[in-house]
């Protein structure tokens, strides 16, 4: 509370409390008795009348609440009290109890990870092949996806634009079981460098052409002659002198039909020119690391799903 | 009813000190036997067999009633409704209000006087009360006397025999929601969990504190449908009256006597009618907010009527209108069909017809197709588009199904990836990810309207047709 707002409030929310407890309970003596004009009429001797008078002729007959009506209202009060004392609710004071919603959630979160951990001790311990075979841990992996990898990858885990598929055998670190596993506990930050400045716009073109010519799309063959020994002085470095990509820093393979962002000639001028990295401009955003969030047991379940998705036939 | 506004008297008054709050009289309603008292018993048997009965039916291998809050899954004889299916909760909702209008309207508090839990467990508990400590006036003596070993021992007795009673319907209320025979073998070896023991005691604990203390203070003071049924009432509404005109001057008198002579009216001013009261009051007062509507008087009268030689119907059923206007039963009845009421049936029937339909035709499958939304559509191979779906297949069915995916809308279309059929377990919910592909030529871009077809592999009358659309990338 008193991260932005004086501690003053609080004392005035304790006081506000307290003032209005205390009214409660002056309000519930008073009201319980009246001074009232004890109607004139012999008919109804037990007929009081409140003592109120509206339009000048008009009273009320007094018919009493039952007892225990009062007697609800001084449990309420009590209970109030207790209530106050016991959790957090007087002003900044945290209750005896020592209550907070965050520990409540906390404790729940705690209650299923203990009912759960058997089973996720033994998932860890089996090996990715193994797990992506058993029906259990692939339905619990498939849940695991929809619910924090679909967002990029698709449901179907085909990816999309700047988003890797990842049902096919194309990949940009590596498929087997460990590097998946790596990639999903520690994330990925691909980075393309942007390479117009570097090399000249002209370059560029010729590059594109080059890199065209290695996947056998269509290409103007002069350019692409020019481009090639910019590509190796230039891009080699990461994606290979043969053009083949690098598992180690990410760099993908050129020669294949899989493009990430498109393989037509201004998408790749595009990605020469301006490079690719974690960028929302850019549509593109780095693999984000799940350790924290899912923790090493569930990233298990879910590397083997995903290794699962492209080698369907040895996992089933 | 008590008017709650009266002219000021223009005689001097005297200023006193008056309490708002006063100590509750008790009432001892005096046992009462009679047409309407028999149709109390056999509502109370009814109702009571239904609800202490029902948990221990089986259905299919499984309890015939159960709400079972934690798998979100309601079963009701054949039928299991899930979470999706509120609407038929507020369905049932309404017939109830309809129905309260309606029999409200026609003949006042009918539920107040037959049917309602708390007249109902009122009723169980002072037929305990009755055999243990005898009736109205042995019970008023008990109350006088001193305590002896004797008052305690019937005391005692008498608490202990509520308490069971309260106890034994805490549990089957529990048992409603928590299969009931496994609930009492956890009661019987005290293993209960603190929920269930929790919600036995305290329902438990409010039907003894209702029934067996508080009585017709729910009735005057908490229960808001007694005060809104009030305002239902119309001049034609049946309610229980006494008849002014026939009965006053009313006086004691010997049974050969000659009314005319003694210038009396029918009403012998015997004050059964107030004894047998459960609200406590005096019914010749009038119409009053405390009254029920449980004609306990009704019966009272009627047999002092008989006794007496004079014709029954004193206090009776009848509506305010035939009162002051003395018509005769069948006008009354007749005015009872009126626009209102007329309305209120037309529409409870309309409700009730079609809620039933569409329980008879509620399909097994619920089925919901959501397109993913991070990429709208990609291109596959060169020369054919994909989209991806996420297809939700809840069972709601007790048996596990088979089912096909189909797709329509779009020369071309299909389903790709998916190892028809699916299978499903019974009453589970599978998420599905979809993949629909066409050719890329097929039609312009932009979005296309199609139908996600899912069919029950083995029965092809069930089928579920989900609209979503279909987008090419331009």
């Amino acid at each position: 509370m008193s991260d932005f707002v004086s501690e003053f409030w609080s004392s005035y929310v304790a006081a506000l409390t307290l003032a209005s407890i205390a009214g409660c309970a002056i309000l519930l003596v008073v009201m319980s008795r009246a001074r009232a004009r004890q109607a004139a009429d012999q008919a109804a001797p037990d007929k009081a009348t409140t003592g109120h008078v509206w339009d000048g002729d008009l009273t009320e007959y007094n018919n009493p609440l039952p007892k225990w009506w009062l007697n609800l209202f001084w449990i309420t009060l009590f209970f109030g009290i207790a209530y106050l004392l016991l959790f957090p609710g007087f002003g900044s004071m945290r209750g005896m109890l020592g209550w907070t919603s965050s520990g409540a959630y906390a404790k729940e979160r705690q209650d299923v990870e203990d009912r759960t951990r058997p089973l996720f001790e033994q998932y860890l311990k089996t090996d990715v092949r193994t797990l992506a075979a058993n029906a259990d841990a692939r339905a619990m992996g498939e849940r695991l996806f929809l619910n924090y990898c679909a967002g990029c990858h698709g449901s179907a885990a085909t990816g999309g634009k700047g988003f890797p598929n990842l049902t096919d055998k194309s990949w940009l670190y590596g498929g087997d079981p460990d590097t998946i596993e790596k990639s999903i506990l520690d994330g990925r930050m691909g980075v393309m460098p942007a390479m117009g400045p570097v090399i000249g716009e002209e370059n560029v073109a010729n590059v594109v052409a080059y890199v065209r010519s290695l996947s056998r799309l269509a290409h103007d063959p002069f350019k692409a002659q020019v481009g090639k020994p910019v590509f190796m002085q230039n891009c080699a470095a990461c994606h290979g002198a043969d053009g083949k990509g690098n598992h180690a820093v990410g760099a993908p393979d050129l020669t294949d039909e899989d493009w990430l962002y498109g393989s037509s000639q201004p998408t790749i001028t595009e990605s020469v020119m301006r490079g690719r990295h974690a960028d929302a401009a850019s549509g593109a955003l780095a693999m984000p690391a799940w350790r924290a969030t899912l923790g090493e047991a569930k990233a298990h379940v879910l590397a083997a799903y995903v290794w699962g998705l492209s080698n369907g036939a040895a996992a089933r | 009813m008590n008017e709650p506004v009266v002219p000021a008297p223009a005689s001097a008054e005297t200023s006193i000190e008056i309490p708002l709050y006063e100590i509750r009289r008790k009432i001892y309603p005096r046992a009462v036997t009679g047409a309407f008292a028999r149709w109390r018993l056999a509502l109370v048997l009814g109702t009571q067999l239904f609800f202490y009965g029902m948990p221990w039916l089986t259905w299919n291998g499984r309890q015939a009633v159960l709400f079972d809050l934690a798998a979100r899954k309601f079963y009701v004889l054949g039928l299991v409704f899930w979470p999706q299916d509120v609407i038929y909760l507020a369905v049932l909702l309404i017939l109830s209000a309809l129905s309260l209008f309606l029999f409200t309207a026609l003949a006042g508090r009918l539920w107040c006087g037959y049917a309602c839990p708390q007249t109902v467990y009122t009723e169980i508990f002072l037929w305990v009360e009755r055999k243990i400590e005898g009736d109205r006036l042995a019970r008023i003596r008990l109350d006088a006397a001193p305590w002896s070993l004797e008052k305690v021992v019937v005391k005692v007795l008498k608490h202990t025999a509520w308490f069971a009673i309260a106890l034994w319907t805490g549990y089957t209320f529990v048992g409603f929601f928590t299969p009931i025979r496994d609930l009492g073998v956890r009661a019987i070896t005290w293993q209960l969990g603190g929920w269930e023991g929790f919600w036995i005691l305290f329902y438990g604990l409010a039907t003894y504190g209702n029934a067996g203390w508080m009585r017709e203070q729910v009735c005057k003071y908490m229960c808001p449908y007694a005060r809104f049924q009030s305002v239902m009432f119309d001049r034609d509404t049946m309610i229980i009256a006494y008849d002014e005109r026939r009965g006053e001057p009313r006086g004691s008198r010997s049974r050969s006597a000659d009314r005319a002579k003694l210038g009396v009216g029918d009403c012998v001013d015997c004050n059964i009618c107030v004894q047998v009261c459960p609200t406590g009051i005096d019914i010749r007062k009038g119409l009053q907010h405390e009254c029920i509507g449980c004609a306990a008087c009704v019966d009272g009268c009627d047999q002092v009527m008989d006794r007496m030689g004079y014709p029954r119907g004193l206090i009776r059923y009848t509506s305010q209108n035939a009162l002051t206007s003395g018509f005769d039963r069948r006008t009354m009845w007749r005015r009872t069909l009126r626009p209102r009421s007329i309305a209120y049936a037309l529409l409870l029937v309309a409700i009730a017809s079609v809620t039933a339909l569409s329980l008879a035709t509620k399909s097994p499958l619920k089925v919901d197709v959501m397109r993913d939304r991070g990429a709208l559509a990609r291109e596959v191979g060169g020369d054919r588009v994909e989209n991806v779906y996420r297809l939700q297949i809840m069972n709601v069915d007790e048996a596990p199904r088979e089912l096909r995916v189909d797709v329509a809308g779009l020369p071309g279309l299909r389903v790709e990836g998916i190892d028809q059929p699916i299978a499903i377990p019974a009453g589970s919910t599978r998420l599905v990810p979809l993949r629909l592909q066409a050719p890329a030529q097929a039609v312009a871009a932009g979005s296309h309207a199609i139908e996600v077809i899912v069919t029950d592999a083995h029965d092809a009358s069930i089928a579920r047709h989900e609209k979503s659309t279909f987008i090419f990338p331009r």
